[in-house]
């Protein structure tokens, strides 16, 4: 057994630091934080071109060089950091789709642009009516001559408005069980009959619902079998690896509190860090943040292992997820009326915990809720027996 | 990064695992109530060379790691055997470096413990393994001293443990001032990191335990196992005890390997596996329903000392304190 970080993910650590330090400056921070977006291009590019994408992919998919471990560094190195990274994580994961599952066309015409950073791509998954039962997908799409006609909604689908394509589920048979009659298509968003209207959220981050009316392609946009889309989201969970980000929130807000703590102070002028109260809420926060980085690092090191942390995945989620939740609602009432406030400069740390207070109902929500990681450990990972 | 124990720490969990199963099984464990001591655990334990393991070699002991003491604690811990090696470990190890080590110590045949908390007007309150043990280390005043004598009477307490107050007179000095601090601090550190397992084992055996119930039991047609209430509870019980486990491993094992911040993930192990083992415990008996209020039901023996076996260095509270204290230094006094 040892716990120690294996020197080439220790490395790239320092590399993404390095890069980040040049292209992610205050600058791109507030812009980010302005206009809500979800993606910074100057800063996926750059990714792009340390070929970070390519060797996010598998080897044997012509990617490689990059392992689990150092996929986790990076992903937690772009969450320390609050750098916008959805972008490159669905780029990264529906890469490795198409070069598992893609045709020649879309190996040839699309697996690149995603690659080079020229392009992105965007998630249609939920509908209005299927949220955590995603198999219940209703947007059709049925045969019309050589291609397919395609019609439906989705909801959630985020950063459609940066994006070239949408992989989008749809439902091609309804004569069978739900989870057989789904097939996975690439949606061009210029293509006639897309349309799509900004939500705005809680968080002040912008996501999309997206429109697909007669939106016709042809049968070389079909991502894998006709009715096989459930296998090709499997795949694409799978590539996922359980390190792919969403698990570094409660590190982040630990790492600001502290900085926080020890630079402010309070009416009577006593610095922030010497109050019981933020201690002990400080002090569990570092535990927390221990045990998610362990679980975290298990997810990792199983998938290293050349495993499916399937299991160690939904743990990690799980609980960074609801640790971060449970620190924030702390540290908000910790700061009493001072945590209300709100602040237009970044920089202005204060502030944080009023955001963090916005931001963290979404992290037990997307990804997978924290109800459906939980039937995964349950069932899988514990045995027990499934309800009715 | 290698979370997989090697063949040889494998060895240890499945050693000492075994040994605990055979000798005291959970259904035999009310016999050594309340003292919460088997002889024949003991025996067993001297038999594998468990007491002096972890001391170096020099002086008789095997040189193992605090990691594999903690594989071995927590192996015992997830049966709840009834012998005192963590508390006879850390004061072995302790006696190891003031230079004061007996070889009954080494071979067990005289078991040692160590006050937690520093002993007041000659006596030490609340001794773990004070009821069994014949030597015991105390910090007292600005010494640390150390009392060979009968074991003390056993106080009644909550988690059947060989509890006992023991008056120090005629106690020698091991050491005075800055070392005499030095000494019983390290010892306490380990402490920490090795009840952190023990929890950590009592917390899975719990966990066992209400999953095997869970599944068996039937209401409403349907085994109880199958209903979300139950299934959620039992999913978050289990990853942070995963977690438990992992950080308390991690916590020996940067013990080990001379890590400056061994003594802050101590602090972490503890106070998480003390909080996990007690929410597994109690949310095992609470799925039991009436059975698991029944002194039958082995749960209730997890749930007692998942408590019992953390409150005994100090208020949860102030050991919270305490981690903060090592994170950020401690609290100035107010001025004037």
């Amino acid at each position: 057994m040892d716990f120690t970080p294996s020197a080439t993910a220790e490395q790239f650590g320092d590399e993404v630091r390095t890069l980040l330090a040049s292209v992610f400056t205050d600058e791109r921070r507030q812009h980010a934080h302005d206009t809500g977006t979800m993606h910074d291009w100057e800063l996926h590019r750059a990714m792009a071109d340390q070929g970070w994408i390519r060797q996010a992919l598998p080897e044997a998919l012509g990617g490689g060089g990059r392992g689990p471990e150092e996929l986790a560094v990076l992903f937690r190195e772009l969450e320390l950091a609050g750098a916008p990274y959805d972008g490159m994580s669905i780029c990264t994961m529906v890469a490795s789709v198409l070069a598992h599952a893609g045709n020649e066309m879309q190996q040839r015409e699309i697996l690149p642009e995603l690659l080079s950073g020229e392009s992105l791509i965007a998630l249609g998954y939920s509908e209005p009516d299927a949220g955590s039962d995603v198999a219940a997908a209703r947007t059709r799409a049925v045969r019309d001559g050589d291609g397919w006609r395609i019609d439906g909604q989705k909801i959630f689908t985020s950063l459609a408005e940066e994006s070239e394509w949408i992989f989008l589920l749809t439902r091609t048979n309804l004569d069978v069980p739900k989870h057989r009659g789904l097939t996975f298509f690439l949606v061009p968003t210029s293509a006639p009959g897309f349309e799509l209207q900004p939500i705005r959220t809680l968080s002040g981050k912008r996501t999309n619902m997206t429109f697909y009316d007669g939106v016709q392609v042809g049968d070389e946009w079909r991502v894998g079998e006709v009715d096989g889309g459930w296998q090709v989201m499997l795949v694409a969970l799978s590539f996922e690896r359980g390190v792919a980000g969403g698990v570094r929130d409660a590190e982040r807000l630990l790492a600001v509190a502290e900085a926080h703590a020890r630079d402010a102070v309070d009416d009577d002028d006593r610095p922030l860090l010497e109050q019981p109260a933020r201690r002990d809420a400080l002090a569990r926060l570092a535990i927390d943040t221990e045990v998610a980085d362990l679980l975290t690092s298990r997810a990792a090191w199983v998938a290293a292992s050349g495993k499916l942390p399937g299991i160690e995945g939904a743990a990690s989620k799980l609980f960074a997820t609801e640790a971060f939740q449970r620190s924030v609602n702390r540290l908000v009432d910790v700061a009493g009326p001072a945590g209300l406030v709100q602040a237009h400069d970044v920089s202005d740390l204060s502030a944080f915990y009023e955001y963090c207070y916005r931001f963290a109902p979404v992290t037990t929500i997307y990804g997978g809720t924290s109800e459906i990681q939980r039937n995964l450990v349950a069932q899988r990972g514990l045995g027990l027996p499934r309800g009715n | 990064m290698d979370l997989d124990p090697t063949d040889e720490q494998q060895s240890i969990v499945d050693v000492f695992g075994d040994l605990a199963q055979r000798t005291v099984p959970l259904d035999r464990l009310r016999d050594h109530e309340p003292v919460g001591f088997a002889p024949e655990m003991w025996e067993q334990l001297i038999a594998v060379g468990a007491p002096g393991m972890a001391l170096p070699e020099s002086m008789g002991g095997a040189d193992a790691t605090l990691l594999d003491l903690a594989l071995a604690v927590e192996a015992l811990g997830r049966r709840l055997a009834p012998a005192p090696l963590i508390e006879h470990a850390v004061t072995a190890r302790l006696l190891a470096r003031a230079d004061a080590l007996p070889t009954e110590v080494v071979d067990g045949t005289r078991i040692a413990t160590l006050a937690l908390r520093p002993a007041r007007g000659g006596m030490a309150r609340l001794v773990p393994a004070g009821a069994v043990a014949t030597t015991v280390v105390a910090f007292h005043g600005t010494d640390l001293v150390v009392l060979d004598g009968e074991p003390g009477v056993h106080v009644a307490n909550l988690a059947s443990a060989p509890l006992a107050d023991r008056d120090l007179t005629g106690a020698r000095v091991l050491a005075s001032g800055a070392r005499a601090e030095q000494l019983h601090t390290e010892a306490v550190d380990e402490w920490r990191t090795l009840t952190a397992s023990a929890l950590a084992g009592l917390g899975l055996g719990s966990l066992e335990i209400g999953v095997r119930y869970v599944t068996e039991r039937e209401q409403f047609g349907v085994p109880i196992g199958s209903f979300q209430a139950l299934q959620h509870t039992l999913a978050d019980v289990s990853v942070a005890l995963d977690g438990a486990q992992l950080l308390a491993r991690k916590a020996a094992w940067a013990h080990d390997s001379g890590h400056a911040d061994a003594a802050v993930l101590g602090a972490m192990a503890f106070l998480f596996a003390a909080e996990q083992a007690q929410r597994a415990s109690d949310r095992a008996l609470h799925f039991h329903g009436g059975y698991g209020f029944m002194e039958e039901y082995d749960i209730q023996l997890f749930y007692r000392r998942a408590k019992g076996w953390a409150n005994v260095l100090d208020e949860p509270a102030r050991e919270y304190a305490r981690l903060a204290d090592l994170r950020y230094g401690p609290i100035p006094a107010a001025a004037g």
